[in-house]
């Protein structure tokens, strides 16, 4: 892992990797894309609503693979005080925002043919919306610094407080929603779902995983060269 | 410098300046008070919502005091000093924590009867609401903390808290009124107030860690 700890090695193999992974998104969203709005059948109960759901639940895996992602790459730091592992979180964390808005903005837009209303207080829904706060928090304190440094130490910090938090959030959700009200919702989820559309979902979350690595790549470039600039400047304003 | 000595000098702070402690009540009292305005004296109403408010404003009144908790002596070097001392800053953090919570939790649940007899609770309740205010106050302040001890040197350090912390305040809140509620209910009150003990122990644990590193690397 400390090989990767070098900004210029890593430059030359994410430089090296960013093609394939470009096509390999592309490639695999077109596909998925196609299948899951053209290919797959529409359901028998919710009718093309359904097609939301291609969108939808990959981004929710998104939403909490990056911000388990976010956790390794904190600890990483913390521990080892690996450069790069920083500049990874920092980068990660709109992406998982992201993500995150987009299940609970496709969630909302399938609720309301569904159940008749954009928002409904279930355990899941709430349990998106506090992961979603718990990016913004991750993302106001990785920029509440002066030194970029103090950022990312502090929002490591937050991000472990915060995985550990999420089951227990999860949780007590849980218990909420099954105390406060009965479940009437219309389950999707389970070994129950039709070859045919599961196929398409399995495509389309392969190519969100694939769309993530590239973003990510293409963020931590973009930070790696920010603070290249940083230092060029100072070191001018120095010799001048 | 012992634990012992970190807290006694906070209690001492605290009883000089009293107001500081009794802005933390009235602050409570004041947005408890201010629901009826809102919603109507009807009395249905009021006891139905009376948990609810009673926790959440308590939940404010915690977040709100915490931002002075470690500030004040970080500005000062004391931070610093402690941080030189042999205790180890986990426990400089706990000592502070206890500190804080003994002069701005416990008057919160001191208060709570009289909120209680505005909202026309019985008093049978309070024998549920107030161990459960108890547990979860000092798990409010233990959390708290940790977003106090981030925020130290950041710009609007004192509306970040809330934006890093209210998310984790969310299982002491639902725990902490279906304590409440079952007490009102008779319902089972075991179940939720174990899990508030054991929410209230993990964070013993996490919290001076996690505020411990978040203060060296703001010392550093």
């Amino acid at each position: 892992m400390h090989r990767f700890a070098n900004p210029a090695r890593f430059l030359r193999i994410a430089n090296a990797l960013l093609p394939w992974l470009t096509v390999g998104t592309v490639a695999c969203l077109g596909i998925g894309l196609y299948m899951a709005l053209f290919a797959s059948p529409p359901d028998y109960q919710q009718g093309e609503t359904v097609r939301i759901m291609y969108v939808h639940v990959p981004s929710a895996w998104m939403a909490l693979f990056i911000y388990v992602f976010i956790a390794i790459a904190s600890a990483c730091s913390l521990i080892w005080r690996h450069p790069l592992a920083d500049v990874a979180a920092k980068a990660a964390s709109p992406i998982g925002a992201g993500f995150a808005f987009l299940t609970l903005v496709t969630g909302s837009l399938w609720g309301e043919p569904m159940w008749g209303t954009w928002w409904v207080w279930d355990a899941r829904l709430t349990s998106m919306l506090v992961l979603f706060f718990l990016y913004l928090g991750h993302m106001a304190l990785m920029g509440a610094f002066e030194e970029q440094s103090r950022g990312y130490r502090a929002a490591a910090v937050l991000a472990l407080v915060g995985v550990i938090n999420i089951p227990i959030i999860k949780f007590s959700v849980d218990w909420w929603s099954t105390l406060h009200q009965p479940a009437s919702v219309i389950r999707l989820d389970g070994p129950t779902i039709d070859p045919s559309m599961l196929w398409p979902l399995l495509i389309m979350g392969l190519g969100f995983k694939l769309f993530f690595a590239t973003l990510l790549i293409v963020r931590m470039k973009s930070e790696l060269m920010a603070a290249r600039v940083r230092a060029l400047s100072l070191a001018q304003l120095r010799n001048a | 410098m012992t634990l012992k000595k970190v807290i006694a000098r906070d209690l001492r702070l605290a009883l000089r300046q009293k107001t500081d402690a009794a802005t933390v009540v009235l602050f409570f009292a004041l947005t408890a008070a201010l629901f009826p305005f809102a919603i109507g004296p009807e009395a249905a109403i009021l006891l139905r919502i009376a948990p609810g408010v009673i926790w959440v404003t308590a939940l404010l009144s915690v977040l709100l005091s915490l931002e002075r908790l470690f500030l004040a002596d970080f500005e000062d070097g004391t931070l610093e000093l402690m941080f030189l001392s042999s205790l180890p800053l986990e426990l400089v953090v706990f000592g502070k924590v206890l500190a804080h919570w003994l002069v701005s939790g416990l008057p919160l649940i001191v208060a709570t009867p009289l909120i209680a007899i505005l909202y026309g609770l019985p008093f049978a309740a309070l024998t549920v609401m107030l161990p459960a205010l108890l547990l979860g106050t000092a798990a409010l302040s233990l959390i708290g903390a940790i977003g106090a001890a981030l925020t130290i040197g950041a710009r609007r350090g004192g509306i970040l808290v809330p934006l890093l912390v209210l998310p984790l305040y969310i299982p002491v809140l639902i725990f902490g009124i279906a304590a409440t509620d079952a007490g009102i209910s008779d319902g089972a009150i075991k179940a939720p107030l174990m899990i508030l003990s054991a929410l209230l122990l993990g964070m013993l644990f996490v919290a001076p860690l996690a505020s411990g590193v978040a203060l060296r690397q703001a010392l550093e």
